[in-house]
């Protein structure tokens, strides 16, 4: 599979674009809307004009059109043609490669296999449901065993359980297929959790590149950071496995439930975004809730952020500013905090010298 | 109750049974020249039929519309592709057939008589002028609203732009397309008697036209059945087979993405 490398790529949306994309790794591109994520994936398919160079292991597509680039592409709102059925659908580029119907037969049925979509084969794409689509889109953009698979925020129209699943999946068959991918996103989340390596992408232009640690504790510049927020940073004295894949860590005090198996880990992020606040105890479960006393209010134009003491931690929330007004918060109330189960970040290293202004420590926001 | 369940197809018949009912009551009571009862046309029917007078006139009228929505239709289809799916073509021929669009068909047919003179040829124009503007209207409009990010994914998939435009573009165009195909198959009727009782002297517009100077009502009434008729099945053919090429995937059409 091939090494991508991007030369000085310009067009409308992106200004002296370089990067490199190792052979075999799933790379994500993150990025506010705008920032050319769609097009950087548009020129190394080919779809689009650009200056400069787009090199496979060093040597120069510029000059082959997109439908003989071999890439795969799974796009936004996946755009399987309405009115073929998913067999049709997965054959399609087996089809223009003008394959024999036994070989296009055979590649079909085993695409289906892989993907666990067989008895899907005679529907139409208007009659499946959003994972199902996903799986086939997958099945189609795999079809020509393409050297390079791009995705642009493929999971962006699916239910939050079955992204999860089907991220899993995602990986394991990116791994095990060992081809060179770039994932368009702006999900945090989903690139701390599948990336290989991130790139951040800041108005046509790629700010860092780096893996999720390298990036989240030592963002090169101020826009990386503006762009990624600043997350709650938590250290954990210990942490033990309560079962089947939920561990429990100690974080000064706080005993936070952890979707996690496996080692232990020394830190754990979550965004402010992801914090909860209630002035009555919620019902259901007390799971990662606590109290917390409100110590500063930040409003901006939609939002409003509020720094807590935890015990002896202190976080951070964001919420909109209707939702903060209907609850009347105000400095020194109490409030019920909930931290979202599946938004927690765990990492394992024991890496200790933050960067400034984002750990809890600072008081200063 | 099964009875009952085996009969509610037809009972969209049952209106139009009260009317012929009525029409005979009518008629009988009144017993004027100028309203024949439904009993009476029906049996000139079938004196026409079996004269072969209505046989022979329905035959050059079918074959008329036959040929000339055909080749108006493909022309269109043909044409409206094209521009559709290329820009520049657009926007030459577009003026221009807006311009030409607006005219009745019948408007032509005093310069088509001098042009092309009363022979086969005249309604067969006709009915291409009638057929071809919609329809190529229809087929523009249908290529154009294709998604482009349909073309994208395709070209991505390895597809040629030829292949692009047949696999993808054209199929995706049907549902308009039948929509022009479906308006004009009545309207090439309508079009085809105006004509022949104008300007030709053989069909079922021209018999119309003799009926009326000989005041055979029974006989214009039967006319017009047939056209009815015939207007109808021809909407109703392209309806069928709209559905049969395109239900597959269109009766989901409102989730797809």
């Amino acid at each position: 599979m091939p090494a991508i490398t991007l030369r000085g790529i310009n067009n409308y949306a992106c200004h002296d674009t370089n990067l490199d994309i190792k052979d075999g790794e799933l790379l994500f591109i993150l990025g506010p809307n705008g920032s050319g994520k769609t097009t950087l994936l548009n020129v190394i398919a080919g779809l689009v004009d650009y200056q400069g160079t787009v090199m496979f292991d060093g040597n120069s597509i510029d000059r082959i059109p997109a439908n003989k680039r071999e890439v795969g592409y799974l796009f936004q709102n996946l755009l399987l043609f309405p009115h073929m059925n998913v067999r049709t659908n997965i054959g399609y580029s087996l089809r223009m490669q003008k394959w024999t119907q036994d070989m296009i037969d055979d590649r079909v049925d085993e695409l289906l296999n892989l993907m666990n979509i067989t008895h899907l084969a005679m529907r139409y794409p208007g009659n499946l449901s959003g994972g199902e689509k996903q799986r086939v889109a997958m099945a189609r953009a795999l079809a020509l065993s393409p050297k390079v698979l791009l995705m642009d925020e493929p999971m962006s129209s699916l239910d939050s359980q079955t992204a999860a699943h089907l991220r899993i999946e995602l990986k394991q068959l990116q791994r095990q297929l060992g081809i060179t991918s770039v994932y368009v996103t702006h999900d945090l989340n989903e690139a701390i959790n599948m990336a290989d390596r991130i790139a951040i992408l800041n108005s046509g232009e790629i700010s860092q590149v780096g893996t999720a640690e390298e990036i989240f504790f030592h963002p090169c510049n101020a826009a990386v950071m503006n762009y990624l927020g600043r997350p709650n940073i938590l250290d954990c004295d210990q942490c033990r496995s309560v079962g089947r894949g939920i561990m429990e860590a100690d974080c000064r005090g706080l005993k936070i439930i952890v979707p996690h198996d496996g080692k232990s880990f020394t830190r754990i992020i979550i965004y402010p975004r992801d914090v909860f606040v209630s002035t009555s105890e919620p019902l259901g479960s007390r799971v990662n809730r606590f109290k917390g006393i409100i110590t500063d209010i930040k409003t901006s134009e939609s939002t409003v952020r509020l720094r807590f003491k935890v015990g002896e931690n202190m976080l951070r929330a964001e919420l909109t500013r209707q939702a903060f007004e209907e609850m009347g918060l105000s400095n020194g109330m109490e409030v019920f905090v909930t931290l979202s189960l599946r938004r927690i970040n765990i990492f394992e290293s024991g890496e200790t010298d933050l960067f400034p202004g984002t750990s809890y420590q600072n008081s200063e926001r | 109750m099964k009875i009952l369940k085996k009969l509610k197809p037809g009972w969209g018949l049952l209106p139009i049974l009260i009317f012929l009912i009525l029409w005979e009551l009518v008629a009988r009571i009144n017993n004027t020249p100028l309203l024949p009862p439904f009993s009476e046309v029906i049996v000139e029917f079938y004196n026409l039929i079996a004269s072969g007078v209505l046989g022979e006139n329905f035959l050059s009228s079918l074959t008329r519309v036959l040929i000339g929505f055909g080749a108006g239709s493909i022309v269109g289809i043909i044409t409206g592709t094209i521009m559709g799916w290329n820009k520049i073509v657009d926007r030459a021929l577009n003026p221009i057939f807006n311009l030409f669009f607006p005219i009745p068909t019948l408007g032509w047919i005093p310069l088509l008589m001098l042009w092309i003179g009363i022979n086969e040829m005249l309604p067969i124009t006709l009915i291409f002028i009638c057929a071809f503007f919609p329809v190529m209207f229809n087929t523009v409009t249908g290529i154009k609203n294709v998604d482009r990010n349909y073309i994208k994914a395709a070209r991505s998939l390895g597809a040629s732009d030829m292949k692009i435009l047949f696999t993808v573009v054209m199929p995706l165009a049907l549902p308009n397309i039948f929509t022009g195909l479906k308006l004009e198959s009545g309207m090439a009727w309508r079009t085809i008697i105006a004509a022949e009782m104008v300007a030709i002297p053989t069909g079922i517009g021209a018999l119309l036209m003799k009926a009326e100077s000989l005041i055979r009502i029974d006989i214009i009434i039967v006319c017009l059945i047939v056209l009815a008729i015939m207007c109808l099945s021809f909407e109703k053919f392209f309806e069928w087979l709209e559905n049969r090429i395109t239900s597959n995937w269109r009766q989901h059409a409102g989730n797809n993405t």
